[in-house]
This record gives C-alpha cells, sequence and structure tokens, in this order.
C-alpha cells in the first residue's frame, strides 16, 4: 500500500518560560487512500499538536516545527512558502477543527460559508458555489438542504452544525481529511450519525481520514488503523482489530481497563494511577514508567517505537521494552 | 418508605415575554419523571442532552421550585417540611456538580470549603470542623497540605475530589451527582468511578447518579431511569436494560453507545431528524418522529407507564 500522507519523525516545540519543549515527537504516521487512521489518547498527549502541525497551523510565536517531514505525494510540506501550503490546505488536505462553535462565522449563512470556500478554491461563481452548497449539505445528510442553505449556524443544532463543518471541509474534494474529536461534543445518537456519515464519505471518495478521538469506543467504531499516543509520542500502533484483541503496550491495556463498558458488568474497572505529565515535566526514561505496573529498572532507558515479538506477519509495534522484539537482543 | 420517592415531577420555565417582548412560551424542560431511591442504592438518570436530566435533579432537591410533583424523603414532604425539617433535610441530601471548574468558589482555601457547610448547619466546635474536614479530605485520597491551597492550584481530577468531599463532609444519606465524570479523562474518570465505589461501600450512601454515559451507568447503578424529552420512558434493573432494553429509545441509546470492540460494530436504524425541542414536543408520544417503530396510534396518544416485568416499566404502545 503507497502512503498518501507520510509524516516520518515529525517533533513540535513550544517555547514555555524561555525555554524549547517538545510537544511531539519523533511521531511517525502514514495514511493511505480509503483508510481511516485513529489517533487517540488522554487529554495533553499531542492529538491536536500533530494535526496542526501536519497542516502547519500553529501559532506564529513560540511555536516551531523542530524535526521531520511530512511527505504528500512526493512533496515536503515541512518545506513549501506559506503560499503554496495555503493552496495545500485549500484543495488537497482539510481540516475539521475540535471546536465547531467557534469555527463557523455566526454572522453568515451556512450557505454563504460553504459557496465561499468553492469561489476561492475552484473559482465558481457565487450561483454556482451556492448550488454546490446545497448539495454539499445534502451530502453530508442535513435535512431539508434548500432552507438550510438560506440559515444561520444558531439555527442548527449541535449534530448539524458539525455536520456543516464536515461540507465546508468537503468542499474542495480533500484527499486528506484530518478530524480533530468531530463528535466529542455530541450525544451517542448524533454521533452515531456522523460517524457513519464519514464512513460512508471515506468509501465513496477513496479519502484517507486521520480521525482524532480519546474514545476507544468511538476507534472501535470506525477506525482502519490505530496509533496510541502518550505524553507526545506514538507509543502502539497497529490495525484496529488486532490492536483491541493484543494490545502490547501497558498504556493501551491500561486505557482498556480503565473504560467503563456498555456491553458487559464492569467489576474490573482499572483506574491509571497519576495523569498525562506536562511538556515541561516529562520524566527521564520511558514517560509512562510512574504510572506503569509493569515498571522495571531497565525503563530508565527510554523505549523506541519497534516491532513486537509475537506480532506473526502484521505491522504491530509498540514503544515498551517488555514488549520489543527478541531478534534485536540477540 | 425510607429514602428517596419521586412522583410525578414537573418542571417547567417561562421564556420571552416581559420586557423583553416576543411571545411567552413555555419549555416543558421536566414533564413527567417518577422515581425512588431506596436507602443505599444507586439510581441511573441517563438520556441526551436537554432531556431535563439535570433540571430535574435541581428540582428534586428543591435547587429551583418543581412546577408540579411530589418528593418525600423518608416519608418527609420536601414541599410541606416545616423549616426546622428541611434544615435537616438539606443536610441529609447532598448535591455533587457536572464541572469541578466552576463549582467551587476559587477565592476560598480547600479548608474553609470543607468547613463552611458545617459551621451553616451548626455542627461542632472549630476543633471539630477541623477534625471532620481532615478526616474527609484523605478519605478522597488528596494530601493534608492540599488544605490551604486554593481550586485552581489543583487537577480537574482533584477539584472533582474536592467537590465530593465538600458533599460529604456534612455525612449525608443521599447525593444527588449530576455528571460528576463526564468533564474528565478515561483514567481520571476512572479513579473518581473507584472513590465514589469506595464511599459507597463505607457509608450508607444512596445515590442519584445523573449521567449520558451507559457504560459509566452500568458500572455504577443498580437501577436505571432512561429519561427523553422529560419523560422517563423505560426504567428497571440495570443490568436487564443495557443487555434487553424494551424501549425503542432506550434500543436506539443503547446501539448507539460505542463499544471498544472492532468485531462488534453495530448499524442501529439509520434515523432521521434532530430531538424536538421542549418548547414545542411533538404530540403523542414523545419519541414519534423518530422512533423508527411508531405507528398511528403513536402520534395521538402518550403511551403510559406499563410494568412489563418486576421492577421494570416502559413507557411505549407496543407493550
Ligand atoms: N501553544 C502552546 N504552548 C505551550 N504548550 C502547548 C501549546 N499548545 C499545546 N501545548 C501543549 O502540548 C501538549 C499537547 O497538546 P494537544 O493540544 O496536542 O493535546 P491533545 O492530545 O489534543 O489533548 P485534548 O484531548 O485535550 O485535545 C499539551 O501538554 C499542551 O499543554
Ligand atoms: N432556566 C431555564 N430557562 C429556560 N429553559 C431552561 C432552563 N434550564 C433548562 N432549560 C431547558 O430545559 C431543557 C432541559 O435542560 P437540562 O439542562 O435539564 O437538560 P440535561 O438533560 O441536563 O442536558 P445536558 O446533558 O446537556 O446537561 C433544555 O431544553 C434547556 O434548554
Ligand atoms: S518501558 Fe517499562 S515503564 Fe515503559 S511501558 Fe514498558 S514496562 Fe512500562
Ligand atoms: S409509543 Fe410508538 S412512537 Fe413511542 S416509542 Fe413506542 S412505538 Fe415508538
Ligand atoms: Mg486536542
Ligand atoms: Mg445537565
Amino acid at each position: 500500500m503507497t502512503a498518501l500522507l507520510d509524516i516520518r519523525g515529525l517533533t513540535t516545540e513550544f517555547r514555555v518560560n524561555g525555554r524549547w519543549h517538545a510537544a511531539i515527537q519523533d511521531v511517525d504516521l502514514s495514511l493511505a487512500a480509503n483508510e481511516t487512521l485513529a489517533v487517540v489518547g488522554e487529554s495533553g498527549s499531542g492529538k491536536s499538536v500533530t494535526a496542526l502541525s501536519t497542516l502547519r497551523l500553529l501559532p506564529q510565536a513560540g511555536a516551531r516545527i523542530g524535526r521531520g517531514e511530512i511527505l504528500f505525494e512526493g512533496r515536503d510540506l515541512a518545506k513549501l512558502s506559506e503560499r503554496q501550503m495555503a493552496k495545500v490546505r485549500g484543495n488537497d488536505i482539510a481540516m475539521i477543527f475540535q471546536e465547531p462553535m467557534t469555527s463557523l462565522n455566526p454572522t453568515m449563512t451556512v450557505g454563504d460559508q460553504i459557496a465561499e470556500v468553492l469561489m476561492i478554491h475552484r473559482g465558481m461563481s457565487h450561483g454556482a458555489a451556492l448550488n454546490e452548497a446545497r448539495d454539499l449539505l445534502d451530502e453530508v445528510r442535513v435535512p431539508d438542504p434548500a432552507r438550510r442553505v438560506t440559515e444561520y449556524p444558531h439555527q442548527f443544532s449541535g449534530g448539524m452544525r458539525q455536520r456543516a463543518m464536515i461540507a465546508i471541509a468537503l468542499a474542495c474534494r480533500p484527499k486528506v481529511l484530518l478530524a480533530d474529536e468531530p463528535t466529542t461534543a455530541l450525544d451517542v445518537t448524533v454521533q452515531h450519525q456522523v460517524l457513519t456519515l464519514l464512513d460512508d464519505l471515506k468509501r465513496e471518495r477513496g479519502m484517507g481520514v486521520i480521525f482524532i478521538t480519546h474514545n476507544l469506543g468511538v476507534v472501535a467504531q470506525i477506525a482502519d488503523r490505530v496509533a496510541v499516543m502518550y505524553a507526545g509520542e506514538i507509543v502502539e500502533t497497529a490495525d484496529c482489530t488486532r490492536l483491541f484483541a493484543n494490545p502490547a503496550h501497558p498504556y493501551t491495556e491500561a486505557l482498556l481497563r480503565a473504560m467503563p463498558r456498555v456491553d458487559r458488568r464492569a467489576d474490573t474497572l482499572e483506574p491509571i494511577p497519576g495523569s498525562v505529565p506536562s511538556i515541561t515535566g516529562r520524566p527521564a526514561g520511558c514517560y509512562f514508567a510512574p504510572r506503569c505496573g509493569y515498571a522495571r529498572p531497565e525503563c530508565g532507558h527510554h523505549p523506541v517505537l519497534g516491532p513486537i515479538s509475537g506480532a506473526g506477519g502484521s505491522d504491530h509495534q509498540a514503544r515498551c521494552i517488555l514488549r520489543a522484539k527478541a531478534e534485536e537482543a540477540a | 418508605m425510607t429514602g428517596l420517592k419521586v412522583e410525578s415531577l414537573k418542571k417547567h420555565f417561562t421564556i420571552g415575554g416581559g420586557f423583553l417582548g416576543g411571545k411567552a412560551r413555555t419549555v416543558r424542560a421536566v414533564e413527567n419523571v417518577s422515581l425512588s431511591v431506596a436507602l443505599g442504592s444507586c439510581v441511573g438518570l441517563v438520556g441526551e442532552s436537554g432531556c431535563g436530566k439535570s433540571t430535574a435533579s435541581r428540582a428534586i432537591l428543591r435547587l429551583e421550585e418543581p412546577t408540579a410533583g411530589r418528593v418525600t424523603f423518608d416519608g418527609i414532604d420536601v414541599a410541606s417540611a416545616s423549616p426546622a425539617q428541611m434544615r435537616r433535610l438539606r443536610q441529609r441530601m447532598q448535591f455533587i456538580f457536572q464541572d469541578p471548574y466552576a463549582s467551587l468558589n476559587s477565592r476560598r482555601s480547600i479548608r474553609k470549603t470543607l468547613e463552611e457547610p458545617l459551621k451553616v448547619h451548626g455542627i461542632g466546635d472549630p476543633a471539630e470542623r477541623r477534625d471532620r474536614a481532615e478526616a474527609i479530605l484523605s478519605e478522597v485520597g488528596l494530601p493534608q497540605d492540599a488544605m490551604d491551597r486554593f481550586p485552581h492550584e489543583f487537577s480537574g481530577g482533584q477539584r472533582q475530589r474536592i467537590g465530593i468531599a465538600r458533599a460529604l463532609v456534612l455525612e449525608p444519606d443521599l447525593v444527588v451527582a449530576d455528571e460528576p465524570v463526564s468533564a474528565l479523562d478515561v483514567s481520571v474518570q476512572a479513579q473518581i468511578l473507584r472513590l465514589l465505589d469506595d464511599l459507597r461501600d463505607k457509608r450508607t450512601l444512596s445515590f442519584l447518579f445523573v449521567s449520558h454515559d451507559l457504560g459509566v451507568i452500568r458500572h455504577f447503578c443498580d437501577t436505571t431511569c432512561v429519561m427523553y424529552l422529560g419523560h422517563v420512558v423505560e426504567s428497571g434493573p440495570t443490568q436487564e436494560i443495557m443487555d434487553d432494553p424494551a424501549h425503542p429509545y432506550t434500543v436506539l441509546l443503547r446501539q448507539s453507545s460505542p463499544i471498544p470492540d472492532p468485531a462488534n460494530r453495530v448499524d442501529p436504524p439509520r434515523i432521521a431528524g434532530e430531538i424536538p425541542s421542549p418548547a414545542n414536543p411533538p404530540s403523542g408520544c414523545p419519541f414519534h418522529t423518530r422512533c423508527p417503530r411508531a405507528f398511528a396510534e403513536c402520534r395521538e396518544s402518550m403511551p403510559a407507564a406499563k410494568e412489563i416485568a418486576p421492577g421494570r416499566q416502559v413507557a411505549c404502545h407496543l407493550f
């Protein structure tokens, strides 16, 4: 499978109290067409920073990409000029942001907001763009699109606003969609509708989707592949079925045990002690060690992300000395 | 009967009219809620945003005046209790709020936060109050040096522990908890649920536990009440409701709740439409505008709650 988007060794730093600290570190991600890659982890693990770095939407001051390549169709996005990058953002890679309420303009009709994107990026006339906006609202299953296209965001429910955001992101037929917690603020029945919609659109258009969430239940419903993040690093990656059947990293395992499940009696709920370290307070050695039930003296060396023992032919990797493949030691 | 009993609770709001002009409209936030919480048990109230969970729990504790209905605690009618009875009831029934950020007074030290309720209720002398505050602080798993610090110095999970300590310092019999873990990460959520489990085992505490997460409800509650648009549409033993939901809305809620198991991807009926507004509720069954099984009668008449198994009530014309 050839990658559509290939992120290699991406490291993004923020300046805190005069010193640069890595928020994400050596992140490797690759995404194929017609694939949904879920990025999952607790608050502060670096999911949004990864997405914002990919599109180079970091704050202008106090933030920088320290290292790494963001390869998209053979070009390294990290090296493009701001003008070239603006073109990529509009046409090739689109993003749905974490806060839908703040990303829509309250003073413009939803139809005009979609049309504006089409006029700028696809050079359409206002009339043609409005027609296309209506079709897009229909495509994202907003009921009664002919009427809705003339309404303002406050006239939309939360679920419909999120669908309007998806319509704007899809307006230029992007090849890659970065969706940052697109369903977190929604009720479960509406969440399910939006997940189904994204899955249908991925298939119909052959898009690559990076789906960011903190909810492992949602990951299981939508992902083809999964990357688990902790404290700015990828700690495990595998295809979705494998990850849930055989979690290899102690953090992944702990996340699964901490989640109360609706489908079984949960006498086994096990909290993870402590909390995610801040970017200025990461421990030496394995970042998860202070919370890890398996920690031992060797964990004082920072582990690398590598193939695990017993993965068979699958591409299953973890960042943990316990699971490192034996051949390296041999 | 001992414990809490709520019968046909209603809470309406009037919006518009008056100075602000416009036509006055009635928001039927809580239309018909009946439930009981026996001593030592834990009842869950679950439903989607805007269905009236918070309004119902506030009206039960009379943080807001109910429009109609009866609430009794150990047989005492909360609406007609004497001032002395009411003061005692206020001590025995406590509230835990969803937002650990907004619910604590930012200018009050943790010590003051915990001693204040004791003072208000005239419990103990200063030395006893200090002892009780210190005991409850360690019971919720916070170090004693937290006492003289302020809420902003704590993480979300720690603040929620402080909110729990504040509710428990009066040694209540009933705690009404409105989404106490919804704002927290899974790992911290599990820490707080474990804490509540322990506290419940150690004391004789009853809970009315509000959540929109069926997984959390399944973990914590013996009995579950499902709400839709101001009505309790189904209630019964939690395990039965989760494993074999009866009301079409409960079925939808259950099937839409994500399960961390890719082998179990479900495709619930693709229902159209959004939850109607409680300012303009549909006729007949409140769920008929979205129900995949609706038939003619559903538009005309409101189904009454019916017992379909011991302790199991469903309000739907199919039963
Ligand atoms: N502008 C900034 N300056 C300094 N630190 C930052 C900045 N933006 C993010 N961070 C830090 O980078 C880390 C990763 O943040 P990020 O927003 O990517 O987390 P996340 O995984 O998206 O979390 P959430 O689930 O809460 O959205 C956090 O520790 C955060 O505090
Ligand atoms: N003071 C008020 N004035 C007018 N309407 C109100 C008031 N308080 C609540 N409502 C309305 O009553 C309905 C029920 O609200 P409530 O907050 O009880 O829902 P909820 O189930 O707790 O939702 P959530 O899950 O979002 O917390 C909503 O439509 C809300 O807008
Ligand atoms: S390297 Fe050590 S501390 Fe880190 S996850 Fe593995 S066992 Fe735990
Ligand atoms: S009464 Fe009718 S509309 Fe209401 S839940 Fe039952 S079948 Fe559906
Ligand atoms: Mg984020
Ligand atoms: Mg509420």
